[in-house]
C-alpha cells in the first residue's frame, strides 16, 4: 500500500471542477512533483493534501488513515509557501520554534531540535534575526527549516523556488535534493518548471485543466509522453512535431514524412510505437526531441533507426555547452541540439541527423500517444 | 521619463534661482499659516497665564505681565462646575475611566472583525460588512432615544442586582453606559479600519499558522496583532479624539458627579452668574484638549504612515 493516496479527488467552486477526479499515490520516501501551467490545478490539489481547502469528493489517505475531514495541524504534514510566509514578528528560532510551541512541546526540547535543523540547514548564525533582515535564499531556507523540525509524515511545497533569481534557484534545488536523500521524507512538491520537476522528483505528475495527464518517472514522461501536451509541456526547448503519414507495404509498416521541396524521407516505425495499429495511410504527429536531431557525425552510433535529410539552417542559438540549430521541416519548426563545437552558418544547407529511436508517435485526431 | 524624453528635452536656465524663488515662497506661506494655525492655542496659554484684571484690562496678544499658575490651580481645583466647586480634576478621571475601556473595547473588537471578515471569510460577510459600515453613517442624534430606551433597562437591571445581591454589577452606572454607548458607536469605523488592513495582510501567513497548529485566536493574538501596530495606533488615535471630545452622548447619558470633561467644561464656561473667568477658562479648555493632544504628539508619526497603509501595494 503507498503512503500517500489520493483516490477520485474532485473539488468543485460552484458549477466548475477545478479538479475533476484526481488518482494519485506515492511511496514512504518518494519525490512527487505536480507540475503543470497555472490554473491546472495543481496547488489546489496540494491545498486539499494541506487541508487548507475542502474536498468536494474523494478520499485522502496517508499511511492507510484517511484524512479528508481532519484539520490541517492534525494532518502531521508540514508546507512550505511560495511566499515562505515567515511570521515578521518572530526571530528565525521563533518562526522555527512556532508549531512545536503550539503543541506544547517543552522549551528544552524546541531548543534541542531548533538548533539540530539551524545546523542542518547552515542558519546557525541567523536565528536571533527577524526574516525582514533575511535575503531570499536565507528566507527560503527558513520556511524548510520551519517545515523540517517538525518531522512530519509528508512535505508539501508549494511553488518554493519561484521567487529566487535564477542562480539561487539552482542552489537551492540541488540543496533539497540533498535534503530529501539525506532525510528520506515524502514529498509533494508543486512547481510550473518543467527542469525543476525533471531533477527533482521520483514521480511526476502532469496536469492539466484539473486533469491528470500522465504519472509517471521523470524518465516515462520524458521519453514516453502519454500525450500531445505532456510532449510539448515537458523538455527544454520542447519536442519538435512533424505531420507524417503511415506507409503500409507487405505487412511491414513505415513513416514517411513528405516534403514539397524534396524527397519523402521514409523509416521504420519508431520502437515506443505499436506498428500493428497502424493502418495504411494514416495520418501521424512524430514527436522527436531537439537533442535526436544532430548532425551526422554526432548521431548516436547505437541507434537502430536513423534516418538523414538535407535542409538550410534558419537560425543558429549558441547556448554555450550546445548549439542549438533551427530548422524547418515539412513546413515545421525544427529545432536541433548540437554540440557547441558543430561548424553551422545560417543560409547553409545542412545534412541533418533524426535518431528515431527516440521518436515517438502521436494520433493527431485523439492527441494521444501511438 | 524615458532616456530619449531626457535627451530631447531642453536644458533648464538657472535651476537654482527659480527654484530659490519658489523656496520662498513655499515657505513664506508654511509660515502664515504656522501663525495662523497657532494664534489660538498662543491666546490661549497666555491668557490662562494673566490674573484676571489683566486680562479684562489689557490686551490679548500682549504677554502676561507677572505669569502665574493660579487660574490653572484654580480649574484643576476649585472652580465652580454647576453647583459644585471642586474643579474639573474628577470630570478629567471621569473621561479618563471612560475613554481608555471604550476605545480599547471598541479597538479590539474591531480588530477581531476585520479579521473575521478577511481571514474566516462566511457566506454573507460582504453583506455584514455593507451594515457594519452603515454604521458609521448613522447620526448620532438619530440613537439617543432608542440608546436611551437600552440604557434605561440595563439600569432596572442594576436596580434588580442592587436590591438582590447587593452591587449593580455595573448595569447603569453612568461610565458604564458611555463605555458602551461609545463602543457601539464606534464598532463600525474600527470594523472598517482593520478590515481594510487585513484584507492586504498574507493570507499564507494565516495558513502556515493553522498547519502549525494555532487556534482560531492564537493566530489572532500571535501572527495577526504583533502585525498590526500602524493600524492600531491609527484606530486608538481615532477612537480616542472622538470618544474624549464627544459632547451629546456625555451631556445626555452622564450627569451630576459622572459627566466627562467636555460636559464639566461647557458647565464651566457657561456659566450664567458672577463674573467670566477667562483666564480660568482657557486653562480648563486646555486641560480638557490636553489629552488628545498628547496622545498625537506621542502616536502622531504612525498615523500618517497607518492612514497610506495598504494605499499602496509593496
Amino acid at each position: 500500500m503507498a503512503f500517500l493516496e489520493i483516490e477520485d479527488l474532485r473539488k468543485r467552486f460552484g458549477a466548475t471542477e477545478i479538479l475533476k477526479g484526481i488518482d494519485l499515490t506515492l511511496d514512504k520516501g518518494g519525490f512527487l512533483v505536480l507540475v503543470g501551467p497555472s490554473g491546472c490545478g495543481k496547488s489546489t490539489l496540494l491545498n486539499t493534501i494541506a487541508g487548507l481547502e475542502s474536498i468536494s469528493s474523494g478520499v485522502i489517505r496517508i499511511d492507510g488513515e484517511t484524512i479528508n475531514d481532519l484539520h490541517p495541524s492534525k494532518r502531521d504534514i508540514a508546507m512550505v509557501f511560495q511566499s515562505y510566509a515567515l511570521y515578521p514578528n518572530m526571530t528565525v528560532g521563533q518562526n522555527i520554534a512556532f508549531a512545536m510551541e503550539m503543541r506544547r512541546v517543552p522549551k528544552s526540547e524546541r531548543d534541542k531540535a531548533v538548533a539540530d535543523v539551524a545546523k542542518t540547514l547552515q542558519i546557525e548564525h541567523l536565528l536571533a534575526r527577524r526574516p525582514g533582515q533575511l535575503s531570499g535564499g536565507q528566507r527560503q531556507r527558513v520556511a524548510m527549516g520551519r517545515a523540517l523540525v517538525r518531522q512530519p509524515r509528508v512535505f508539501l511545497f508549494d511553488e518554493p523556488l519561484s521567487n529566487l533569481d535564477a542562480k539561487l534557484r539552482v542552489d537551492m534545488r540541488v540543496e533539497i535534493k540533498r535534503l530529501h536523500q539525506s532525510t528520506g521524507t515524502t514529498i509533494v512538491y508543486v512547481t510550473h518548471d518543467q527542469i525543476e520537476a525533471m531533477t527533482l522528483a521520483t514521480r511526476i505528475a502532469v496536469l492539466k485543466d484539473g486533469e491528470l495527464q500522465q504519472v509517471g518517472t521523470p524518465s516515462e514522461i520524458y521519453n514516453t509522453p502519454a500525450n500531445l501536451f505532456v510532449a510539448d509541456f515537458m523538455g527544454s526547448p520542447s519536442m519538435n512535431f512533424i505531420e507524417a503519414r503511415v506507409a503500409r507495404a507487405n505487412g511491414t509498416a513505415s513513416i514517411v514524412i513528405d516534403r514539397d521541396d524534396a524527397a519523402a524521407i521514409a523509416f521504420a516505425v519508431p520502437k515506443s510505437a505499436d506498428a500493428s495499429r497502424l493502418a495504411d495511410g494514416a495520418k501521424v504527429k512524430l514527436g522527436i526531441r531537439p537533442e535526436a536531431v544532430t548532425d551526422t557525425e554526432s548521431a548516436d552510433r547505437n541507434s537502430a533507426n536513423l534516418s538523414k535529410f538535407d535542409s538550410p539552417v534558419e537560425i543558429v542559438e549558441p547556448a554555450g555547452s550546445d548549439t542549438f540549430v533551427v530548422t524547418r521541416l515539412a513546413g515545421k519548426t525544427v529545432t536541433a541540439r548540437m554540440r557547441a563545437e558543430t561548424v553551422v552558418a545560417p543560409g547553409q544547407n545542412f545534412t541533418f541527423a533524426l535518431n528515431l529511436d527516440k521518436a515517438v508517435l502521436f494520433d493527431p485526431a485523439t492527441t494521444k500517444r501511438i | 521619463m524615458s532616456a530619449a524624453d531626457l535627451l530631447s528635452a531642453p536644458p533648464s536656465r538657472e535651476p537654482s534661482r527659480t527654484s530659490a524663488l519658489t523656496r520662498v515662497v513655499i515657505y513664506g506661506l508654511l509660515g502664515i499659516f504656522a501663525v495662523i494655525y497657532i494664534l489660538p492655542l498662543l491666546v490661549m496659554v497666555m491668557t490662562s497665564l494673566k490674573p484676571l484684571d489683566e486680562v479684562t484690562g489689557g490686551n490679548m496678544f500682549a504677554l502676561p505681565r507677572a505669569p502665574s499658575l493660579d487660574a490653572w490651580a484654580k480649574a484643576w481645583g476649585t472652580t465652580c462646575v454647576g453647583l459644585t466647586c471642586e474643579g474639573i480634576k474628577g470630570y478629567f478621571w471621569n473621561s479618563i475611566k471612560m475613554v481608555v475601556p471604550a476605545v480599547l473595547i471598541s479597538t479590539m473588537l474591531g480588530a477581531l472583525n476585520g479579521y473575521v471578515l478577511t481571514k474566516w471569510r462566511f457566506s454573507g460577510h460582504r453583506l455584514v460588512f455593507g451594515l457594519m459600515l452603515f454604521a458609521c453613517f448613522i447620526p448620532f442624534q438619530s440613537v439617543l432615544i432608542p440608546m436611551a430606551t437600552i440604557l434605561g433597562k440595563l439600569g432596572q437591571w442594576g436596580n434588580f442586582f442592587t436590591d438582590t445581591i447587593g452591587w449593580s454589577l455595573g448595569f447603569g452606572n453612568p461610565t458604564v453606559n458611555l463605555v458602551i454607548v461609545h463602543t457601539v458607536y464606534g464598532l463600525g469605523f474600527t470594523t472598517l479600519f482593520f478590515r481594510n488592513y487585513y484584507e492586504a495582510f498574507p493570507t499564507e501567513l494565516v495558513k502556515a499558522a493553522q498547519i502549525d497548529g494555532a487556534g482560531f485566536f492564537q493566530i489572532f493574538r500571535r501572527i495577526l496583532l504583533p502585525n498590526s501596530t500602524p493600524i492600531f495606533v491609527v484606530t486608538v488615535i481615532y477612537q480616542f479624539t472622538n470618544i474624549w471630545n464627544d459632547f451629546l452622548f456625555g451631556a445626555t447619558f452622564a450627569a451630576g458627579d459622572q459627566m466627562p470633561m467636555t460636559v464639566a467644561l461647557n458647565n464651566v464656561v457657561n456659566t450664567s452668574t458672577g463674573v467670566i473667568e477667562y483666564n480660568v477658562n482657557m486653562a480648563a479648555a486646555i486641560i480638557a484638549a490636553a489629552p488628545t493632544l498628547f496622545v498625537y504628539v506621542v502616536a502622531g508619526r504612525y498615523f500618517v504612515r497607518g492612514l497610506m497603509a495598504g494605499a499602496v501595494k509593496g
